[in-house]
């Protein structure tokens, strides 16, 4: 089965929780740790079960989330 | 150069299509109407566009759309017309937007009269809109000086990237008189000025930061909203040395000075040489230009000769005037012939005016 | 290797991040636009007039041509670009202060015209960028800053349903009602906007793509409960779908 790898680009984050809302496997969670903008970026918590489905990517507003597929 | 006989409103459109103007939106007001119609006929013949826009604020932001395309654009309107579309004429300053717009003013203020008047000077030199910019402000006196003005206001606001105003009156937008048409803008000249813009044009670009074409009205950074002000306050300096157009006439032995522009200039010059056949030595500063104002003309008179300048203005309270005082500076008295609401400047009522300074009995 | 499935699209400023609030889906409109015109390969020949407000933020993050017209007079302007310049796509972008209410005449001359570019019309129920003031959309009931004790029809009138409004007209060729509130909307707005793009490109007339979306700050909450207010009062007060397609 592919992996699929999930990158966050976190300045471009707000924190605003669809990607989680919407993601499949609840692979995504708020982080910790904080951008220059103040938001807490989320962070690919359950890496291994992403399907990449592509949804987290294309419901956030921001662009903030770049979604890559490695090889087989 | 064609001579023919044409009503004001048309000669400055069809002057217009001459000078590339490809584009035009306007909305039906009195006494301006037959420019709109001239256009409505004239461009689909050079495969222009015409527009009637659902109002004048409509048709105003049209020509911001087609002169933002690289378009010669131009619309006209009268008085409350033009007061509707001081916000767009704003917008074409702020973002140097090279456009050209006419007022054929009639009586005001509010819906005023729709006769002629010349009761929108302060509004075409000192605020035509929000924010402090400037134009060059052009006021011809017969139709022939319209139409000559028209062309050399299209060459004007693509030399500055600015919109250029044309400010007539009802008499010259209603009047006929014999006029050379200048020669027709070859169509190899006319896409060849708009291929000249087509680097800051909105009409798409390949993917590239830098080179997009942004054209914005105003700026969300306010020290680049100063910049975009100092340059442009540059510009209008440069126009006092080098823009300024004015006719004097008879002024260099003359005691009494007349000055007036567009109508009123025309009306007082045709008094000059009545006055000095009663042995009244006369002369008359008859700015082409109301910006940049003639200054020059004022300044080089020689005030131990002149005994009072007479202003010669179709606006009550007189507006003209107090740019003629600011410059005088009290050097000599500056009297008053006006009228007003769209009653028409008589000949009559200037050569009293004139007679009773001289202390003559009319 | 790995292979890139998915990333913001280039039609954005690299270096920019917008300064759109925390779940405003005129960030993910920003976003659908760019994709769209990406994968037809027309971004060299596109071009935006923005409206002001919330919508007129863009012009600091797009990559490509973009004016901003005054307030309510986009589709003006964007006339004057389509006729003066017919090979170049244009659409406008505005929200619905600009375009239904101080833009009402010019939004409904220009689609009674026929005139062929496109309309993005954002509907968030709200005044974004002024803070949360009364729209000619915003719902019976719904509280705005100018509207203490909440709309009420007596006063403020019902909120005006603009595709509805612009189908009585004959020559809209294009008026659909979407929302970028989940991913399959997501889709179908892109979709609509692509759509309105080729009848644009075919010359077939006025397109408009209503998006009905949320405004997190002015409706007071946070962007996951302005989704369910979204869903539960704004989707049923404007129900999606198309409501024009002449095909």
């Amino acid at each position: 089965m592919a992996k699929f790898k999930i990158n966050v680009v976190a300045e471009r984050c707000k924190s605003c929780g669809y990607c989680i809302k919407y993601c499949p496997k609840n692979v995504l969670e708020i982080g910790t740790e904080v951008n220059a903008k103040g938001y807490e970026y989320i962070v690919a918590a359950r890496q291994d079960d992403c399907i990449g489905c592509l949804t987290c990517g294309r419901i956030c507003p921001d662009g903030a989330i770049e979604i890559y597929k490695e090889g087989e | 150069m064609a001579r023919t006989f044409m009503k004001g409103s048309e000669a400055v459109a069809e002057a217009a299509v001459r000078a590339g103007c490809r584009f035009f939106a306007g909305y039906p007001i009195t006494p301006q109407n037959e420019v709109p119609e001239y256009f409505s006929r004239r461009l689909p013949e050079v495969g222009g566009t015409f527009i009637q826009g659902e109002s004048e604020v409509a048709s105003i932001n049209m020509v911001y759309g087609a002169a933002s395309a690289g378009v010669r654009a131009m619309t006209s309107s009268s008085s409350p017309g033009i007061a509707l579309k001081s916000e767009g004429i704003s917008y074409c300053a702020s973002a140097r937007i090279p456009m050209v717009y006419a007022n054929f003013a009639r009586g005001g203020p509010g819906v005023g009269s729709i006769q002629p008047a010349q009761m929108d000077y302060f509004e075409a030199t000192k605020a035509a809109g929000n924010g402090g910019f400037q134009m060059i402000v052009l006021a011809p006196s017969t139709v022939q000086e319209a139409v000559d003005l028209t062309v050399k206001a299209f060459e004007l606001a693509d030399r500055d990237r600015n919109p250029v105003h044309l400010l007539a009156d009802g008499v010259i937008a209603t009047m006929m008189e014999p006029v050379e048409l200048p020669e027709m803008m070859p169509e190899e000249k006319v896409a060849e000025i708009r291929e000249s813009k087509k680097n800051w044009a909105l009409v798409g670009h390949p993917l590239d930061y830098k080179n997009r074409a942004w054209i914005q009205p105003g700026q969300w950074i306010t020290t680049k909203m100063q910049e975009c002000n100092e340059e442009a306050a540059a510009m209008y300096e440069s126009w006092k040395t080098k823009d300024v157009m004015v006719e004097e006439y008879k002024v260099d032995d003359a005691e009494i000075v007349m000055t007036a522009y567009g109508i009123s200039g025309r009306i007082a010059k045709s008094s000059v040489d009545i006055l000095r056949n009663k042995g009244i030595k006369v002369g008359l500063i008859r700015p082409i230009t109301l910006n940049p104002f003639p200054t020059e003309s004022f300044e080089k008179l020689d005030y131990s000769k002149v005994k009072a300048i007479l202003d010669v203005e179709m606006s009550i309270p007189a507006q003209y005037a107090t740019d003629v005082e600011a410059v005088v500076r009290k050097r000599c008295p500056v009297e008053k012939c006006l009228c007003s609401g769209g009653n028409v400047m008589s000949r009559e009522a200037v050569l009293e005016a004139v007679m009773k300074i001289a202390g003559q009995e009319a | 290797m790995a292979e890139l499935l998915y990333s913001r699209t280039k039609t954005i400023q690299e270096d920019k991040v917008s300064g759109f609030c925390p779940g405003c889906m005129h960030s993910t409109i920003m976003k659908l636009i760019g994709e769209v015109i990406d994968e037809m390969g027309i971004i060299d020949k596109t071009a935006a007039v923005l409206g002001i407000g919330c919508c007129g933020l863009q012009m600091d993050y797009m990559a490509y041509d973009n004016t901003t017209a005054p307030h309510g007079r986009a589709c003006a302007v964007a006339t004057g670009l389509k006729r003066a310049n017919p090979d170049t796509i244009y659409y406008t972008y505005q929200g619905d202060g600009d375009l239904a209410s101080i833009g009402l005449a010019e939004t409904v001359s220009a689609a009674n015209r026929g005139e062929n570019f496109t309309v993005i019309f954002v509907n968030n129920g709200i005044y974004g960028m002024t803070g949360g003031q009364l729209a000619p959309t915003t719902l019976v009931g719904m509280k705005a800053s100018t509207a203490p004790k909440g709309r009420i029809a007596e006063e403020h009138g019902y909120p005006m349903h603009v595709c509805e409004v612009l189908d009585k007209l004959t020559a809209p060729q294009y008026l659909v009602r979407t929302s970028c509130n989940n991913p399959g909307n997501i889709l179908k707005t892109k979709q609509a906007i692509k759509k309105a793009f080729e009848y644009q490109i075919a010359g077939k007339g006025f397109s408009l793509v209503e998006i009905v979306t949320s405004c997190p700050t002015n409706w007071g909450l946070d962007s996951l409960k302005a989704l369910d207010f979204l869903e539960e009062n704004m989707l049923k007060e404007y129900p999606l779908g198309v409501i024009r397609d002449k095909g």
